[in-house]
């Protein structure tokens, strides 16, 4: 069962196509993140997918149910945390959890120890009757959050959690986004960060422009721009010259200097491993002595440059 | 920076805890469109609670009102300020409650600027609920405003015919009628980009309404031409009901137009208020 599958989905504002086809499928149970940069789509493809804005074009289910013919049962099975705290800034944290549990059909005194038990769990019992404008924004995500998970929903849509917070509060709601991921309620993540993506999310969509222009698992994205990447540092400077020669030669790649006179990295192509064993021990046999090697795979920015650029190329 | 220190000082969120506060299974049904109504008005009534300041546009307006009208006034439009007081107080009680129904557009547009409005669209409800919501809490404010001026228009000399039950007739009319007329601003408050553009509209539309009305003068001074509208304006009726009501009698005219343009007002904005609510 897939918690979302969406087909030529478009969205127009004015003669902007701000979702211009997105085709998604996001398996149940998994964290699925949506990278992109800003004005890439990203939220408005959430919004629709939340019932908030309705497609121009395009078809979207959400657990099987049709986003325009049965908006009010997409509705009970997701919740919404949008990139802007959607909580109430007047009220205090307490009242905010009460005033969404009684919505959600619960009674006086059970919204009332739900609230305490939330506000406990996400470390904000000490601020819980203080009103949420004097929150800071990790406390206010976290409030934000609670709210979302009030009913445990099937599928959390999180637009942007961790934009503009500390890395301590980034750190938390990744913490409680974990945990959210653990009980088996699926999350529709978006990022501009593509740490947050590689840390959180399973499959990847990234998203440019309204367009999905690429897609895939962590490991797919990362492969498709390359294995990897051999870093080296050697003990002297004077040697790099020599060493990049071995290395283009046994490697059969580009081979960049960097900033750091001892240092040089090649992108792997091929049999990465083997390869970076055979060059290592070819640099041994010309003297070159090395002091650290690491091999890696392509950071999520170096896979979104390289897309980016590939599009680029594509359409010049 | 005291908010920064304090986050610093409160405990991360507890793993464990975490994973207690998932288990939730309690799957209620969902809450009826009464029970989904009056928990956004308890939302409007915890907001006057917690920005009691509010209120100073609901009860210094009407004082200010009064007391320029009766004093600065009474004397040329009626003898004197005491007989003056006897035909203005009811008026202005509407005029100044009608007034203060477009506070529940600001209300709801600031609500969409904040965010929060998205987590209630996206909420199993009555979709209507959020929008009554507002106006019932304003009911509230509605009630206020009306105490605060007939206290004021008492202790100026006001000596309402119908005694308490007459007045307390008159001022139930009023906010019915506040009621229904609040869904014009609910649906300037989804139409309009900012709170300082719904101010503005809703003075484009409240001067006229409430000073080309009988709430100051009786309709009979005025030319024709300015009479044909006066006598069709729903303030002027309204007006009307409300005075005969607190004087101890019953205008049937003026209460029967009153109430056709309540339904009309709650049938015509409410239905394109919710057309926009569904559509933002």
């Amino acid at each position: 069962m897939n918690a979302i599958e969406t087909s030529g989905l478009v969205k127009v504002f004015g003669d902007t196509r701000a979702v211009d086809g997105v085709d998604l499928t996001v398996p149940a149970g998994t964290v699925y993140g949506l990278l992109g940069p800003n004005g890439a789509g990203k939220t408005t493809t959430v919004r629709m997918l939340a019932t908030l804005l309705r497609p121009d074009g395009g078809e979207a289910r959400v657990f099987g149910h049709d986003l325009r013919s049965e908006p009010d049962v997409v509705r009970q099975m997701v919740s919404l945390t949008g990139q802007y705290a959607s909580v109430d800034e007047d009220l205090t944290g307490t009242e905010n959890l009460i005033l969404l549990s009684r919505l959600l059909g619960h009674t006086r005194a059970h919204s009332r120890a739900r609230a305490a038990q939330l506000l406990e769990a996400f470390g904000l019992t000490e601020a819980a009757g203080k009103q949420v404008k004097h929150y800071s924004g990790g406390m206010r995500r976290r409030l934000d959050i609670a709210a979302s998970i009030l009913n445990t929903p099937k599928l959390l849509f999180l637009d942007e959690p961790t934009t503009g917070l500390d890395p301590r509060s980034r750190n938390q709601v990744w913490d409680i986004v974990r945990a959210v991921v653990a009980h088996g309620t699926t999350v529709l993540l978006t990022t501009q960060y593509l740490d947050e993506a590689d840390q959180l999310a399973s499959r990847i969509a990234v998203i440019d422009r309204g367009k999905v222009i690429a897609e895939g698992t962590k490991g797919e994205l990362k492969a498709s721009v390359g294995v990897g990447a051999v870093h080296l540092r050697l003990r002297d400077a004077d040697q790099r010259e020599r060493a990049r020669q071995v290395l283009a030669g046994a490697l059969e790649a580009d081979v960049q200097l960097d900033s750091d006179p001892v240092a040089l990295t090649a992108r792997l192509t091929g049999r990465a491993t083997e390869q970076a064993a055979e060059a290592l021990a070819q640099l041994a046999r010309e003297g070159i002595t090395v002091d650290t090697f690491s091999l890696g795979q392509p950071s999520l920015d170096e896979v979104f440059l390289a897309l980016t650029d590939k599009k680029k190329e594509a359409a010049a | 920076m005291t908010v920064t220190k304090e986050a610093e000082l409160l405990p991360a969120p507890k793993a464990e805890d975490l994973a207690a506060v998932l288990l939730e299974t309690v799957r209620p049904s969902r809450p009826s469109a009464l029970s989904a109504s009056l928990t956004f008005g308890w939302r409007a009534v915890l907001k006057i609670k917690h920005v009691p300041e509010q209120l100073f546009d609901v009860t210094a307006f009407p004082i200010m009102m009064i007391l320029m009208f009766t004093y600065l006034f009474g004397g040329a439009l009626a003898g004197s300020p005491g007989e003056y007081i006897q035909y203005l107080l009811p008026g202005i009680t509407v005029t100044s409650v009608v007034m203060i129904t477009m506070y529940t557009g600001v209300a709801v547009n600031t609500d969409i600027e904040k965010g929060v409005f998205d987590r209630f669209r996206t909420l199993p409800i009555w979709r209507p609920a959020p929008m009554v919501g507002y106006i019932l809490g304003d009911l509230l404010r509605y009630v206020l405003a009306s105490a605060v001026i007939m206290v004021v228009g008492l202790i100026l000399g006001f000596r309402p015919g119908g005694g308490f039950v007459g007045v307390v007739l008159g001022v139930a009319v009023l906010v019915a009628f506040s009621f229904a007329f609040s869904w014009v601003w609910t649906m300037f408050g989804l139409l309009m980009r900012s709170e300082k553009s719904v101010m503005g509209i809703s003075m484009l539309f409240l001067f006229p309404l409430t000073f080309l009305s009988s709430v100051y003068v009786d309709p009979a001074t005025m030319p024709g031409w300015l009479q044909s509208f006066v006598n069709v304006n729903p303030i002027s009726t309204l007006a009307e009901a409300v005075r005969a009501l607190m004087a101890g009698g019953f205008d049937g005219d003026a209460m029967m137009w009153t109430f056709g343009y309540g339904i009309v007002f709650t049938a015509v904005f409410g239905a394109l208020t919710m057309r926009l609510y569904n559509r933002k």
